[in-house]
């Protein structure tokens, strides 16, 4: 089938604006900030220019967008080789000890900037209890740099104020922006509201990286970034499975609804190789406004219990049959063994599951009004209650709204957990993603995981950070700007070892335009065929893609209304049903700039999920019960499958060339 | 929680070239309608309920009016943010209410000079761990 392409008949041809720069950031998330910000010291005094282009703003883009009230990873008086321990239990046991034993020794210095800008951080008081940002300032408390003592919520988070996180990394960037901008001399180097859709491989080398295509989302300019070397972060995959709510709803995604996919899409393109793309997160939270539990259970200690009040992580029977399917995992008892549990109960009818914050606070109140008396324990409970409201309020507003919808005070109600649809993802507790050099250094470390230059892909001068660095996950905010940074760092080492390369996109400017727009073209053709353009034979619109996309993620590839089941009959089914929709992708209709980012935004949930289930359906065991299983192999299998599994993406074929590759321990 | 626009108070950022809440929203739902020179949420169900539209308003023209398919009438939330720190009040279906004062920054805003005080890029360490300006730990 020869490919639609638009002919600009129908609709205005872009201008298109070519940008030379060495260094692109693609992405304006914490791993981009943390990129501009190392990458532009190193380039400064070598000329080297670095340019950002963020489909939002800056200053509000990406997964910290809301805010958050927990810095998860800042390993400050732990060990990092206790961290990789830490990584690899809650991954079930496969996971880049290198790239998490580097992402561990440099996380650190990235909180201590966050502080030294401004980020409000929680200190410990004399009297053992918590400070705010603000009072622990004004009690003299040191900074984390100078061996101040943070408030843990558990061995690796500390405790922020944290509504303006992002506003306050994005300053710092744009900042180091601004003098690289300087320092070069360039017009402009930093583009918001610039889709980048495309990544163009050099025609003289497939296996290199050239350009990156996209457009304006507010005027009409297609642009092409041509660089040296790439940062890529566009972030994880959000709604490409049905969602649990129903209507407006699928907005209040666990995830940002905004992270398309992007980053795994562009990558693949690309022809970068892929690991452990079957990996997933399904967070288990308040239901339905998927507000955050970790400062209940680690915090407040609340417990989580189905509705007659039992544990249903010391069900025995439960226990005894997941150890005979999962083996030694379960005892270590990571987020996925957890969630596999409560489903026991909730398919047993036990539901709904309940985090009992009522208790957790009587029990809190007690131990405060004994401890400090009647007046000063009822203040510090006040004091706790706030601190509880600011965990949403700071992060996920949408609870805080929901709990007052509902009357629930959550010292006096109890409120409903429960798992939300999965998500693709490699920066929280999830670790898809691509197959990156690590930093090489590390003894114990196999010579083919190191490529020369650290985070960079299997396609030269493409590097990855963030959620899309495979195999490493539970990095958080703090540890993607870290990663950013290193990548940063790392691709300005390449830009300076390879300053002869003139990049060669093997696609004209023209041919990407009719790439890009076509979407415009087929709606604006056909869009009077039918007196209501919603309804139209030749076009789908992105909101029914993503619709059709979400439901054949949903009951072939193990989403909620299977209980996250899946098998090699249903992903093979799913599969085809998957290849029709990216077919009828060349008939994506759009009527303006917002609909043509939705357009693409929802062509790279189709790669990212495509990817996804071809990773599930090669291997075969059930790796990550309570994320998914595999009904026909429905057990962990280390014998053959304690291993990476590896795919690379073929574009103009459409294939995937699916392979495996050994897990090393490097941490006894 | 979709964000909704009070036609009475939104004027559509008139003295600029283009309004807050499309300049700020991550997933682009502002949009600004010409001929009513009003602003408004194009795409509802798209909405994260990130509140930065809400909090970047200058007439304080946005709300959030609860995901209609699983949150009951008559709560809502608002915030009101300042240089150092922010205010919330919270009110509950039944009228309980509920304010809120957390810090957001310590220092001030624009006021970040990101190099100040650190060193210059040692290029005899460029391929090797740590930053520019931080040894990796070793431990």
């Amino acid at each position: 089938m020869e490919k639609a392409t638009c002919t600009f008949s129908y609709c205005e041809k872009p201008e298109i604006v070519e940008v030379d720069t060495d260094l692109l950031l693609i992405g304006g998330g914490m791993a981009c900030c943390g990129a501009a910000y190392e990458a532009s010291r190193w380039a400064n005094p070598k000329g080297l220019k670095i340019t950002m282009v963020d489909k939002a703003a800056t200053d509000r883009s990406g997964a910290v967008a809301m805010g958050l009230s927990a810095i998860n990873t800042y390993v400050g008086e732990n060990k990092c080789e206790d961290y990789v321990r830490y990584v690899r239990a809650d991954l079930m046991g496969i996971t880049r000890e290198d790239l998490v034993y580097d992402l561990g020794r440099h996380v650190d210095d990235s909180v201590h900037l966050f502080e030294e800008w401004g980020l409000p951080i929680w200190k410990k008081g004399d009297d053992g209890f918590s400070l705010d940002g603000h009072q622990a300032k004004d009690a003299g408390k040191t900074s984390l740099k100078e061996g101040g003592a943070p408030v843990r919520s558990g061995k690796w988070q500390i405790m922020i104020n944290g509504e303006s996180y992002k506003a306050i990394v994005a300053e710092a960037a744009k900042k180091a922006l601004a003098t690289n901008k300087e320092a070069t001399g360039v017009d402009q180097n930093h583009y918001e509201r610039v889709f980048i859709v495309r990544l163009i491989r050099d025609k003289n080398d497939l296996s290199r990286v050239a350009a990156a295509a996209g457009f304006s989302v507010r005027e009409n300019k297609m642009y092409i970034f041509k660089a040296k070397a790439m940062v890529l972060a566009a972030g994880g995959a959000v709604n490409c499975f049905r969602p649990r709510s129903t209507k407006e709803g699928q907005g209040r995604a666990w995830y940002p609804v905004w992270n398309s996919g992007s980053g795994y899409a562009l990558g693949m393109q690309a022809g970068a190789e892929l690991t452990l793309m079957e990996n997933r997160f399904v967070p288990a939270r308040f239901k339905d406004g998927y507000g955050p539990v970790g400062a209940w259970f680690l915090f407040f200690k609340a417990k989580a219990t189905n509705s007659l009040g039992e544990d249903y992580c010391a069900n025995e029977e439960y226990l005894a049959d997941a150890r005979k399917k999962y083996g030694k995992y379960v005892d270590a008892m990571g987020t996925a063994i957890r969630n596999h549990l409560m489903m026991q109960d909730m398919k047993a009818g036990k539901g709904p599951i309940i985090m009992r914050t009522d208790e957790a606070m009587s029990k809190i109140n007690e131990t405060f009004i004994e401890k400090l008396g009647e007046k000063e324990g009822k203040k510090k409970v006040k004091h706790l209650e706030a601190e509880a409201w600011e965990d949403f309020l700071d992060m996920c507003i949408g609870q805080a709204g929901l709990w007052a919808a509902k009357n629930i005070e959550p010292d006096k109600v109890y409120s409903e957990i429960m798992p939300t649809e999965p998500y693709i993802l490699g920066s929280h507790a999830g670790c898809a993603g691509f197959w990156c050099s690590g930093p090489g250094d590390i003894p114990g470390t196999p010579d083919d995981w190191h490529w020369g230059y650290n985070r960079m892909s299997t396609v030269t001068g493409l590097f990855m950070a963030g959620d899309i660095c495979g195999a490493s996950g539970h990095k958080f905010s703090s540890g993607s700007h870290a990663e950013g940074r290193i990548a940063g760092k790392a691709a300005i080492a390449y830009i300076l070892d390879h300053a002869d390369y003139v990049p060669a996109p093997r696609k004209s400017p023209d041919d990407i335009a009719a790439e890009l727009f076509l979407p415009f073209e087929v709606y604006e053709k056909n869009k009077t065929y039918s007196t209501d353009p919603k309804v139209n034979p030749f076009y789908i619109k992105p909101d029914m893609l993503q619709a059709r996309l979400q439901k054949i993620a949903d009951e072939y590839f193990g989403g909620i209304s299977t209980w996250y089941m899946t098998s090699k009959t249903m992903l093979d089914e799913g599969l085809k049903q998957l290849t029709m929709l990216k077919e009828d992708s060349a008939k994506m209709g759009a009527g303006d700039f917002h609909e043509l980012m939705r357009c693409w935004e929802n062509y790279h949930r189709i790669l990212s999920l495509e990817a996804h289930a071809r990773h599930i359906l090669f291997r075969e065991e059930s790796r990550y019960p309570g994320y998914y299983y595999r009904g026909d192999h429905d057990y962990i299998d280390d014998d053959n499958w304690k291993a990476f599994t590896i795919s690379k993406y073929d574009m103009d074929t459409g294939e995937f060339a699916m392979s495996k590759r050994d897990y090393v321990e490097i941490f006894k | 929680m979709p964000s909704f626009v009070i036609a009475e108070k939104c004027d559509g950022c008139k003295a600029q070239d283009k309004t807050a809440c499309q300049y700020i929203c991550p997933n682009d739902l502002m949009a600004l309608n010409r001929d009513l020179m009003k602003a408004y949420n194009q795409e509802p169900d798209q909405c994260w309920e990130c509140y930065n539209c809400v909090k970047i308003c200058p007439q304080q023209a946005i709300e959030v009016r609860g995901y209609a398919d699983f949150v009951p009438l008559d709560a809502n939330v608002i915030p009101m943010r300042g240089t150092d720190a922010i205010m919330w009040t919270v009110k509950f279906r039944n009228g309980v209410l509920k304010r809120f004062k957390f810090p957001i920054r310590t220092t001030a805003e624009d006021s970040i000079d990101p190099y100040a005080g650190k060193p210059e890029a040692d290029f005899s360490k460029i391929k090797g761990s740590g930053f520019f300006n931080y040894e990796a730990k070793t431990e």
